[in-house]
């Protein structure tokens, strides 16, 4: 085994415990992942640009910091490289959404999130593909390239968070961020084999997160372990006065949490199994993994009890009324005038304001984008608005108050976080119903502003992960990553390490 | 139910300023009735009693600090602008179309 391939195969803690005893330094960690990069991009096409020359910049003011005997407050994970999704705004790197329509688009200023990876020293290894505006479930709807499955790259690598699931589940970069609006963190992890957080909703800042349905979106992390997540979750966390739907709190003990998790004793918990996240449509090697780990939390003392929440049978129509009603307002500063592409109308038309936006949002919006746009300003307009948006809103509340029910009975809930394995290239393109449905499993978290993660639950009977998905109470993200870290740990225990030493990785070994 | 015609999907397009083809159009429309067909059953649990949730967490006016800071300098604000001329977005006539 080459070095690379040690140290790009570590967990990011285990990098950062390095960085800190100072065996390995930033630039190291930083060069050999650029290299992975170069060898598995090919392949697996996760990245819209990489930012090598920051990157490195950025780890050698790391380094410069460590050697000078700075290191009294060094944030945990300082040292570490992590990817963007490229629907997140960095100053001086391009962000596209992976649309025409911002393609060579250099933001002036940073998210609060990307602020905040650079204020822990982490460098930005580059921007990641996703399904445009992040309206997809496959990261086959980018404008620019479709990112592969690390795990057979004939499959997707779910959507719209493709390019950071991939990236985690290549070796390219051991941590990402991603954006969550129906399930774009959990439902590419589920099918990459990483672990993907959605946390709860207004837990970290969305400013600067371009924004697709800002009632649903959240920004979290993507991992390769839970412990992972949870230190960057911490990282990326808290208020932010920018964000008029941040809450003022602090971020919970959540790397805390996981720690205590991988202690394996779940004695005194109690855990809910969602009766209506299973059955039909659901993969049997995905059923089976799930139940396997139900059986290692009861193993490991939890109380596994049945809850019953009735609406979430709705939530995934109630989810395409509201989110194209707010895509369809939030896409409406697309405009050509102030930033972005400019299209002006053919000769013989009038060379008008109205005229440039319509040639304009014709030519840089892709079919998805145009459908959900469509499909909101319909739901929004006179006489349709009480009967569908309206409707929607109130589904809305049944889900709440099911989830309100349900944590009555139990501290977590569980389910598969997606309903089947990575799917093949096309399969479910010329029909929107089917690809909607892959995220039937995560919706429910987005429409109740709860957190939610998903972990790799094994192989299906395919050879394709599964991922298993917990749900905590809203503002209690800490809640969900104990079980996950235990479950997470018994697992590896039986497989004898993480998930991922079963991929075959041909970017790495045939080097 | 609700059924899109051609002509509904066209005035669609204009209200969401997206000049769509002919194609589009039609493949729009085969679409957005499937998808239409499947919305519909949110109206069966949807009753009067149900109050709307427009947001997942209850939002409450927060005042920041009234803090004087730095904004984008006018270059930077120009800075990704498809045409600018003076210091000034330069945007396509709005009067004189019909």
């Amino acid at each position: 085994m080459s070095s690379t391939e040690e140290l790009v195969k570590l967990s990011a803690s285990q990098m950062a415990a390095q960085i800190h005893a100072k065996e390995i330094s930033s630039r190291e960690l930083v060069e050999a992942e650029l290299e992975v990069i170069d060898a598995a991009e090919p392949s697996i096409d996760a990245f819209l640009q990489v930012s090598r020359e920051q990157a490195l910049e950025q780890a050698d003011a790391l380094d410069k910091r460590i050697a000078s005997g700075d290191t009294e407050d060094l944030p945990e994970l300082a040292g570490v490289p992590v990817a963007v999704k490229d629907m997140i705004v960095t100053k001086g790197i391009a962000t596209t959404a992976a649309s025409k329509i911002l393609e060579g688009w250099i933001p002036p200023y940073d998210a609060t999130v990307v602020e905040k990876l650079k204020a822990a020293g982490m460098p930005i290894l580059g921007k990641t593909n996703l399904d445009e505006f992040a309206q997809g479930s496959s990261t086959e709807h980018s404008a620019f390239k479709s990112t592969k499955n690390p795990w057979d790259t004939g499959r997707v690598p779910g959507g719209s968070g493709g390019g950071s699931a991939s990236a985690v589940g290549a070796f390219e970069v051991p941590l990402a961020l991603g954006t969550d609006t129906g399930g774009s963190i959990r439902q590419p992890s589920a099918l990459t084999g990483t672990v993907g957080v959605k946390p709860t909703y207004g837990g970290v800042s969305r400013y600067g997160a371009i924004a697709m349905a800002s009632s649903l979106d959240q920004v979290g992390p993507v991992s390769r372990s839970v412990l992972d997540a949870a230190l960057l979750q911490e990282v990326i966390g808290g208020y932010d006065q920018r964000d008029s739907t941040s809450i003022p709190k602090p971020v919970p003990p959540l790397a805390q949490a996981a720690r205590e998790g991988a202690k394996m004793d779940l004695t005194g918990m109690k855990v809910g199994l969602v009766k209506e996240l299973s059955g039909d449509g659901y993969q049997p090697g995905v059923e089976a993994r799930f139940n396997e780990g139900v059986q290692l939390l009861q193993d490991m003392g939890a109380e596994v009890v049945e809850v019953s929440c009735p609406h979430f049978s709705y939530a995934l129509a109630a989810y395409y009324i509201i989110m194209p009603s707010e895509v369809s307002s939030n896409l409406a500063r697309y405009d050509g005038m102030r930033y972005g592409l400019r299209v002006m109308p053919p000769e013989g038309t009038a060379q008008t304001a109205a005229n440039m936006m319509s040639a304009t949002r014709e030519a840089g919006f892709g079919d998805e984008v145009k459908r959900r746009i469509i499909l909101g300003i319909y739901a929004l307009s006179a006489g349709y608005y009480d009967a569908w948006y309206g409707s929607a809103q109130k589904v809305r509340t049944l889900i709440i108050r099911d989830f309100e029910e349900a944590f009555k009975k139990a501290d977590v809930l569980i389910s598969p976080a997606s309903p089947t394995t990575a799917f093949k290239f096309g399969e479910r393109m010329n029909d929107p119903l089917a690809m909607y449905l892959s995220d039937v499993a995560t919706i429910p978290a987005n429409m109740a502003g709860s957190p939610a993660m998903s972990i790799p639950a094994g192989l299906s009977d395919d050879g394709l992960p599964v991922g298993f998905q917990f749900f905590a109470p809203q503002m209690r993200d800490e809640v969900m990553y104990k079980p996950a870290a235990a479950l997470e740990a018994a697992l590896e225990a039986k497989w004898g390490g993480p998930i991922h030493r079963d991929l075959k990785t041909p970017w790495l070994g045939n080097k | 139910m609700a059924t899109f015609t051609r002509e509904e999907i066209e005035h669609l397009g204009d209200l969401a300023r997206i000049a769509l083809t002919d194609g589009e159009i039609e493949r729009l429309r085969g679409e957005l009735n499937v998808i239409a067909e499947s919305i519909t059953k949110v109206q069966e649990v949807a009753g009067d009693d149900v109050p709307p949730t427009a947001n997942p967490i209850p939002l409450e006016a927060y005042l920041r600090p009234d803090e004087v800071q730095t904004p984008l300098t006018q270059a930077e604000a120009l800075a990704g602008a498809p045409e600018t001329e003076a210091g000034m977005f330069v945007a396509p006539q709005i009067l004189g179309e019909e």
